[in-house]
């Protein structure tokens, strides 16, 4: 008999939105003696309308003409775009099918808006003008009830089905693209692997082996994901500590493994580029994490770190688990926290204080 | 706003991966085809395309899987909400209105068809309800009985399914479509979970059902949809079987037709030369196998297909719902790309 689409494992995210509760370890940088990189926090750039509010900031992204554009766990997860002074100019996909558990969004070179939904499970593309274009992914059907189908983790969260489909997620975290237009999806949670698809949604190829390990050829939750110019594609890899460097044939070329646990990395534009990769403290805020972590790296493509900046708190400046970045301009950073609820501004020296 | 998505595809030569081996000797109809709907409003977007229908004057139907289904603890039970919106288009494709808002039975969109006085039904899968809307879009039957509370955890595995003759009566447990005889007596495809075809009068009395879970003649596995001819031959889809099954009104077996693959959205054209739209549905899952769309004769004689399984504009994401009440000028729902195309075909 064939299978029914109905008959899926499933679960309505709706109702499996635990409260979260990761209890990741916090992560000391290897990295020794880094130097500083003065920074200062535009107060109140993001301005938000009466009775509007953001929940958890979870991801952050600017289109060509700075718009920043936040993704956020609130009662609902929804998506909101501002000007490039923070003004509030609208909400993209209210009531969205995908939407249910925010965890990216990122801008491509045409200023498409790409969300990472991984309550829905499933990656949506819309056009500047905010309609969709394209859905990646396959919803798990309400209709087949609220179980986390297996398997589980220890919370009770599940990556849905389809463990290593070619088109179906598992708690997916981020989305990038190649110089051709090829998307590559990390997935994530569960499936430990970074997916390629063409430019028009078709199952390429993929790096990982579904499994969570610390092998050269595996991941511990690929967390986050972003592109240079030549198309290689860097994949933090957050529970093994190191970012992975790969070309656009998933071929790894390096690894940097001294910049702490990478939950959140970016890469800016223009000729020369940098990476900018978070050792983001831990989002259930164990006090000892608030000393070995909460900083931002500022490296070469090649792995050389250039310098450090911020420290785990609370006042503005501070950083409460980094979990989204925006790098366009490498001496403006906008800055997605969990923990504080908050999205910032953060003007960053271009040189160190030696 | 009018999407600016439209892209003339010219699909002589064009395959998908091979699906059937019969493939390559069925003709391949061109066709063109463009984004449907236009002129939402910024906070409507459509979800998963499970139905789409038009009425006499060209207005367009869409039912959709969207916002945000989700069951919540009440004092005594597990509480459904939402999930589930019908829209209203106008004929060249622009938003007029919703219809429905928040009405009790909305939790997962199966279907929609217009019946021949233009009222509306919606076909729900998971409250399990059929729903008649008069042409201004009120309420004017309500067919089973949403369960008061959903059974969280899920139903038992699918592995087991009951025989699913169905009660005398409603209850309706997966429906998936609807259609009418030209005396009014209508038919519920209850097909997911049952297996069954159930026939109402008019006005919504029972009157009898067929069918069981199972592959010979007259029983189903997986109905995922129904239409009638003018001579009131009733088409069956029967999807697990990979067949089309057709009966008379009494549910008397008259003949099976096949090499289709397996058959989800299913259309016949009104008028003198009726013919039928069916589609092998590519698993919302897999773009790498089916996605096309056959015109079939009444007599099972397949005269053409087109389209595969894809992303793109003239692509198919796991089609659920054909409207055909012109000929060449086909609405397609789909869920895997929560869009609805407007698929115009060059005649044969």
């Amino acid at each position: 008999m064939r299978q029914h689409p109905s008959r899926y494992c499933a679960a309505i995210a709706a109702a499996l939105t635990l409260a979260w509760a990761s209890q990741i370890e916090a992560a000391q940088a290897l990295a020794q003696n880094v130097p500083e990189i003065p920074i200062e926090p535009v107060e109140g750039f993001i301005k938000l309308p009466e009775g509007l509010y953001l929940g958890e900031g979870i991801g952050v992204a600017e289109n060509s003409q700075g718009h920043v554009f936040v993704y956020t766990r609130s009662q609902d997860t929804r998506l909101f775009e501002f000007d490039e002074n923070g003004n509030y100019v609208r909400e993209i996909g209210a009531g969205l099918y995908g939407f249910e558990f925010a965890h990216k969004v990122r801008i491509d070179k045409d200023d498409n808006i790409w969300a990472v939904d991984e309550g829905s499970n499933q990656v949506i593309k819309f056009n500047p003008e905010g309609r969709v274009t394209m859905v990646l992914g396959y919803r798990p059907p309400a209709v087949d009830g609220a179980l986390a189908p297996e398997p589980s983790d220890k919370w009770g969260r599940s990556g849905g089905p389809g463990a290593n489909e070619p088109y179906l997620f598992a708690r997916p975290t981020d989305v990038t693209w190649d110089t051709e237009g090829n998307i590559f999806v990390s997935d994530g949670y569960f499936n430990h692997r970074v997916v390629k698809y063409s430019p028009d949604g078709r199952y390429l190829g993929q790096v990982g082996s579904g499994e969570r390990g610390g092998e050269p050829d595996q991941f511990s939750t690929p967390h986050t994901i972003a592109s240079d110019n030549q198309g290689n594609i860097y994949v933090g890899d957050r529970g093994n500590r190191r970012v992975k460097v790969y070309n656009s044939d998933l071929e790894l070329l390096a690894m940097y493994e001294d910049t702490g646990a990478p939950w959140e990395i970016c890469i800016s534009e223009g000729e020369h580029q940098y990476l900018f990769v978070s050792n983001s403290n831990s989002d259930s805020n164990p006090a000892a994490s608030w000393d070995i972590s909460g900083e931002v790296y500022k490296m070469e493509l090649d792995g050389t770190i250039i310098g450090r900046f911020g420290e785990a708190g609370k006042a503005a400046g501070q950083f409460q688990t980094i979990h989204g970045m925006s790098c366009r301009n490498p001496n403006e950073l906008i800055v997605a926290e969990i923990s504080a609820w908050r999205v910032q501004k953060i003007l960053v020296a271009s040189e160190p204080v030696f | 706003m009018k999407r600016s998505m439209q892209l003339l595809l010219v699909v002589a030569g064009l395959t998908a991966a091979g699906v059937l081996p019969a493939r390559a000797q069925v003709p391949q109809i061109q066709y063109r085809a463009v984004d449907a709907l236009s002129d939402f409003p910024d906070d409507i977007h459509l979800g998963e395309a499970a139905g789409v229908a038009r009425n006499s004057d060209g207005e367009i139907f869409v039912y959709t899987r969207t916002g945000n289904p989700s069951i919540v603890t009440g004092a005594s039970r597990y509480v459904s909400h939402g999930g589930a919106r019908l829209f209203k288009f106008d004929s060249d494709g622009e938003f007029e209105r919703e219809i429905g808002q928040e009405t009790y039975g909305a939790l997962y969109a199966q279907q929609v068809r217009v019946d021949s006085d233009d009222n509306i039904w919606t076909v729900d899968q998971m409250s399990g309800q059929v729903i008649k809307y008069d042409p201004d879009g009120r309420i004017v039957m309500v067919m089973s009985r949403k369960p008061e509370t959903m059974r969280v955890p899920q139903r038992p595995p699918p592995e087991t399914p009951p025989a699913g003759q169905g009660r005398e009566g409603e209850s309706f447990q997966g429906p998936t479509d609807i259609t009418w005889d030209s005396q009014g007596n209508f038919y519920v495809a209850d097909g997911i979970r049952n297996a069954r075809i159930a026939k109402y009068e008019p006005s919504g009395k029972w009157i009898m059902n067929w069918g069981t879970r199972g592959a010979a003649p007259g029983e189903f596995d997986v109905i995922q949809g129904i239409a009638i001819d003018s001579q009131d031959n009733l088409y069956v889809a029967d999807w697990g079987n990979e067949r089309i099954q057709v009966f008379d009104t009494r549910g008397v077996f008259r003949r099976e037709m096949s090499g289709f693959g397996a058959p989800m959205a299913i259309c016949i054209t009104p008028g003198p030369n009726q013919v039928m739209y069916v589609s092998n549905s590519n698993p919302p899952d897999n773009l790498d196998v089916g996605g096309e769309i056959y015109k079939v004769a009444l007599d099972g004689t397949i005269l053409g297909s087109f389209g595969t399984a894809g992303k793109l504009i003239g692509q198919f994401g796991t089609v659920n719902a054909i409207d055909c009440r012109v000929e060449n000028d086909l609405l397609v729902g789909e869920l895997g790309n929560w869009r609805v195309q407007r698929v115009t075909l060059q005649p044969m």
